[in-house]
């Protein structure tokens, strides 16, 4: 894919307006931005256990492997909240999407442990369209929010999203992504 | 004249009367005092009439707002906005209806008019609501204006004979008039169009500014859309002779399967049904009947089933394009809306001719309405013209059917599908650029599907026809012009060939008795909820999702019911023993029903049996009642609306009218392009109190229902949303204990474990169902529950009786 095409937003007509996503060039700059962060969240929609990664485990099992290396709280959709739970990971609370977004929009909201805002929100495991309707709700009704998409496409509406990628690419971001976090 | 009276009321209303007023007309005037009060004396029950008088005297006493005008119910929209906040997904950030822009409004900045982003949403989410109310109000209008041609002014209003009493409740509601007659009827429509005016005068830049206003004028937009669906529909039912409330309404055909491509077959696309039920009548005063198929597309497909169960119908408007190519069809009649916009150029790619018959949907074609038809009908044939634009039903008719009669031999069903060889070569030019599938709505693997073909599987493309919309987005965007959407087409030909199912035709309106009979199940709760699966097809995995979800609820002893395309994919579904849902399952609208009501416009009859529950069961007075009638249903009536495919502004406009009403709306993934979702904070309790209308306290009622806008994102999320929001403040506690069993039962089933959030809805001990009670009191003591009172529940602090002290 030319460098062009791998910033336009992954549905052709979906064109957002003056302010897109920065690329995510090099995957530790989400690292980066994970260890700066004073309060992220990890969204996962339910795609997250539909996709299967090429070394035969599902999305979902690497962004616990993200979350614990991160100690990310996560925010799954309800109806994969059970895949979390029973693979031990118990730092998850199931909550539609519109649900948390909206949440996330209030500034009188104090998170999901209680102890106040969310300053970062990583997404994965949404549906193209789906996500980019609520990036967009939050890059217009949540300013002090970063938001980083870490789909395989490109997503405008994000602060910092990863760019259209092959899914060999997209795997590889993924994993250096936690490698960048630094934990042993 | 409509500003006089409007002010004057206001002033009036200040002094403390109560005061109805009603504008039949500009010059029809009709004053009802309630009760005034003044120095000089007392006076009760005045009525004074100028000009016409609507209908029959009526005894009922007349709310306060009868005839609303864009502002008079802001209050209660205020209330609901104040629990239901919206959250807006703008599409892009920027403004661009006035020549002051492009403005960029991201962030939430303001535009060269003054205007921020959240006003902008609402203003497009308005608009929206508009265009679809115009659309519903206008084919209300043209029904209307052709039945009384027809029939005449005083040909009587008749939905139900003595099953139905109450005929128009959401005319009687928001009106505060019974109309009797067609012509009675007109008026109605008047108060409609000028309300219409009014609200789209309020998106003209320099308008409104909140947010909040523009979102209670898009909940009235939807009601006055409420009343326009119920004019259309109980003016075809009173004239056209449909069904009148009937559970047993007959079964007619569904599928593309089960036309009879043997004989000419006249195909008729859209929603408004004169040309359609006069094409039925030529063919049988012209002993033709039988001898020619009449098949339908969309919601004129419901109408002329319910005109003449003969008829048949292909499917919801994602079929359109499917079957043209398919070239069964030797003509095509168009009427009005959802009729794909290149259905000209689709039909001259299969030689079948058009007849457009509505005057907003032309087609670019000459109007041939003042010509013979013997004349229109040779050019026709010829193929001198591709079609021609004939604005009366009963000469389209008779065009239509000496046209199939001609064009059919000549055509021998010519279609416009490829071979396989045509695929096989497809794939093989194929450059692998993916802008298929970034076209494609659904995300579908086109690419790939399309180069297993070089290895002659057809399978993978043919599987993609059920999630297949039918858009044709992946042709417009293929560079070497691939007609993909017929590969697809032709690669599950066999699938649509065993396409034969069956469909309860459209019952229209909910008898009375029928209420009296689960009101009280309903209200109290030990029905756990209705649930209206309505709207168009724009689903995100096919319609069997649609299927599946009432099979489930009606299994489940809830009240469904259902309209539209939504209607028809449920029909499109077969069970072990070969029988559709509609077979399987009773049309009566009661525990375990599966109740067709009809097309778009008889989805008034959904939001009908909402109030008709407050007014039969509960006695509510209806008359002009609006905003006590709409605080029951909230409050009380636990019914749930889901429109999985909601693709249309009417759509939007419906939806709305059901906001107003306080009845829930679950979107479907694709409808968060809406924009705008309208949704609750359990997490706020402060959010969820009510009036008890026994004393006036405010109680605790938890989140009952939690949002009144909802997009799920699955199928399964939808379903436990749908238990979950039926539950209502006023449920016993036998009635909760029955919803929160479904709610549990379908979290731990389809979630695998527990809801969290139980403790919000247990009141009382006896709220906990008895199969899941120790888990339940589990749950309850980590969280701290506290056992709280069941109140007479109200938003309205005029209704509470006594006041505690």
């Amino acid at each position: 894919m030319s460098a062009a095409r791998q910033t336009e937003p992954w549905q052709t007509a979906e064109v957002p307006g003056p302010k897109k996503a920065l690329v995510i060039s090099n995957p530790q700059i989400v690292s980066a931005l994970i260890k700066r962060s004073k309060n992220p969240v990890l969204i996962v929609g339910y795609r997250a256990a539909e996709i299967k990664l090429s070394d035969g485990r599902l999305l979902v099992d690497y962004v616990i492997s993200l979350a614990e290396a991160a100690g990310l709280q996560v925010a799954s959709a309800p109806s994969i909240q059970s895949e979390f739970i029973k693979r031990g990971f118990v730092r998850v609370v199931g909550m539609p999407l519109v649900d948390i977004a909206n949440r996330l929009t209030d500034p009188s909201w104090t998170g999901l442990s209680g102890k106040g805002s969310h300053d970062l929100a990583l997404l994965i495991g949404l549906k193209y369209y789906v996500g980019w309707l609520i990036l967009s709700g939050l890059k217009h009704f949540s300013p002090t929010l970063k938001t980083v998409s870490l789909d395989m496409y490109y997503q405008p509406h994000a602060s910092w999203s990863f760019p259209n990628l092959s899914r060999e690419e997209w795997e590889n971001n993924l994993n250096a992504i936690i490698n960048g976090l630094g934990v042993k | 004249m409509f500003k006089y009276f409007h002010a004057s009321f206001y002033v009036i209303h200040k002094s403390h009367l109560r005061i109805g007023f009603k504008l039949g007309s500009e010059k029809n005037l009709r004053f009802k005092i309630g009760e005034i009060r003044s120095d000089v004396g007392f006076l009760k029950d005045v009525e004074i009439s100028i000009g016409k008088i609507i209908g029959e005297e009526w005894a009922e006493e007349v709310g306060p707002t009868p005839f609303p005008s864009i502002v008079d119910l802001r209050e209660w929209d205020f209330k609901l906005l104040q629990r239901y906040k919206p959250f807006y997904m703008p599409f892009c950030d920027l403004c661009c209806l006035c020549t002051f822009g492009k403005c960029d409004l991201t962030g939430n900045k303001r535009g060269a008019c003054g205007l921020n982003m959240a006003g902008q949403q609402s203003r497009i989410v308005l608009l929206a609501c508009c265009i679809g109310a115009a659309t519903h109000i206008s084919h209300a209008r043209h029904l209307v204006d052709h039945l009384i041609e027809k029939f005449g002014r005083d040909h009587p209003i008749d939905v139900g004979g003595l099953n139905v009493e109450v005929e128009a409740p959401i005319t009687r509601l928001v009106c505060g008039v019974k109309p009797k007659t067609l012509g009675d009827l007109e008026d109605v429509l008047g108060y409609l169009e000028r309300e219409l005016t009014r609200l789209l005068a309020a998106t003209h830049t320099g308008q409104e500014e909140s947010n909040l206003d523009f979102e209670s004028k898009v909940f009235h937009a939807g009601m006055i859309d409420h009343v326009g669906l119920e004019i259309a529909d109980i003016a075809q039912i009173s004239a056209l002779g449909f069904p009148k409330a009937e559970p047993e309404a007959p079964l007619a055909d569904i599928g593309l399967g089960v036309v009879d491509s043997a004989k000419p077959v006249i195909l008729i696309i859209g929603h408004n049904v004169p040309p359609a039920a006069e094409i039925v009548d030529y063919l049988m005063n012209n002993g033709l009947y039988g001898g020619v198929e009449v098949t339908g597309l969309c919601c004129t497909a419901h109408d002329v089933t319910r005109y003449n169960p003969k008829a048949k119908i292909i499917g919801p408007i994602s079929w359109q394009l499917r079957f043209i190519r398919s070239g069964v069809a030797d003509v095509i009649v168009v009427d009005e809306q959802c009729i794909r916009a290149d259905t000209l150029i689709e039909a001259q790619k299969i030689m079948a001719p058009v007849i457009a018959t509505s005057d907003v949907n032309c087609l670019g074609l000459p109007n041939r309405t003042g010509d013979e038809a013997s004349k229109i009908v040779e050019d026709l044939v010829s193929g001198n013209q591709p079609g021609a634009l004939i604005l009366d039903p009963a000469k389209a008719a008779e065009v239509a059917v000496k046209t199939a009669l001609l064009v059919a031999p000549k055509r021998m069903k010519f279609k416009a599908l490829p071979d396989v060889s045509d695929i096989i070569e497809g794939a093989r030019r194929c450059r692998k650029c993916d802008d298929c599938r970034r076209a494609c709505p659904n995300d579908l693997p086109v690419r790939e599907a399309l180069a297993q073909a070089l290895n002659g599987s057809l399978d993978a493309l043919a599987n993609l026809y059920d999630e297949c919309v039918g858009c044709a987005r992946c042709e417009s965007a293929c560079p070497i012009n691939l007609p993909l959407h017929s590969f697809i087409v032709k690669a599950a030909e066999k699938r649509l060939k065993e396409e034969k199912y069956k469909i309860r035709v459209g019952r229209g309106a909910i008898q009375d008795v029928e209420i009296r009979n689960v009101g009280s199940p309903i209200v109290l709760g030990e029905i756990p909820g209705v649930v209206a699966f309505v709207g168009c097809a724009n689903y995100p995995k096919g319609g069997s999702e649609v299927a599946e979800m009432a099979v489930e609820f009606a299994r489940r002893r809830y009240i469904v019911v259902a309209s539209g395309c939504a209607a028809m994919s449920i029909a499109m579904h077969k069970d072990e023993e070969g029988k559709s849902p509609y077979e399987a399952f009773p049309g009566a609208f009661e525990a375990g029903g599966i109740v067709n009501v009809g097309s778009c416009v008889a989805n008034a009859h959904i939001a009908g049996a909402a109030i008709k529950i407050a007014s039969i069961f509960a006695k509510r007075r209806l008359r002009g009642n609006y905003e006590e009638i709409a605080d029951y249903i909230l409050n009380r009536v636990g019914a749930v609306g889901v429109a999985w495919g909601a693709m249309s502004q009417k759509a939007a406009a419906i939806a709305s009218g059901f906001w107003r009403l306080g009845v829930p709306v679950i979107v479907g993934p694709h409808g968060l392009k809406y924009r705008r979702m309208l949704l609750g904070r359990k997490d706020k309790p402060e959010d969820w109190y009510v009036y008890d209308a026994r004393t006036g306290e405010k109680v605790y009622v938890g989140p009952t229902p939690e949002h009144l806008f909802y997009a799920a994102e699955t199928k399964e999320e939808a379903m436990v949303m749908i238990a979950k929001l039926c539950m209502r403040p006023n449920d016993t506690t036998k009635g909760r204990a029955i919803k929160l069993s479904h709610y549990i039962d379908l979290h731990k089933r389809l979630f695998g474990r527990m809801p969290d959030d139980i403790h919000l809805f247990v009141r009382t001990l006896a709220d906990i169902p008895l199969t899941v009670r120790d888990e339940v009191i589990k749950v309850l003591e980590e969280k701290g529950w506290k056992e709280n009172i069941i109140p007479d529940p109200t938003l309205l602090p005029r209704l509470v009786r006594r006041r505690s002290e």
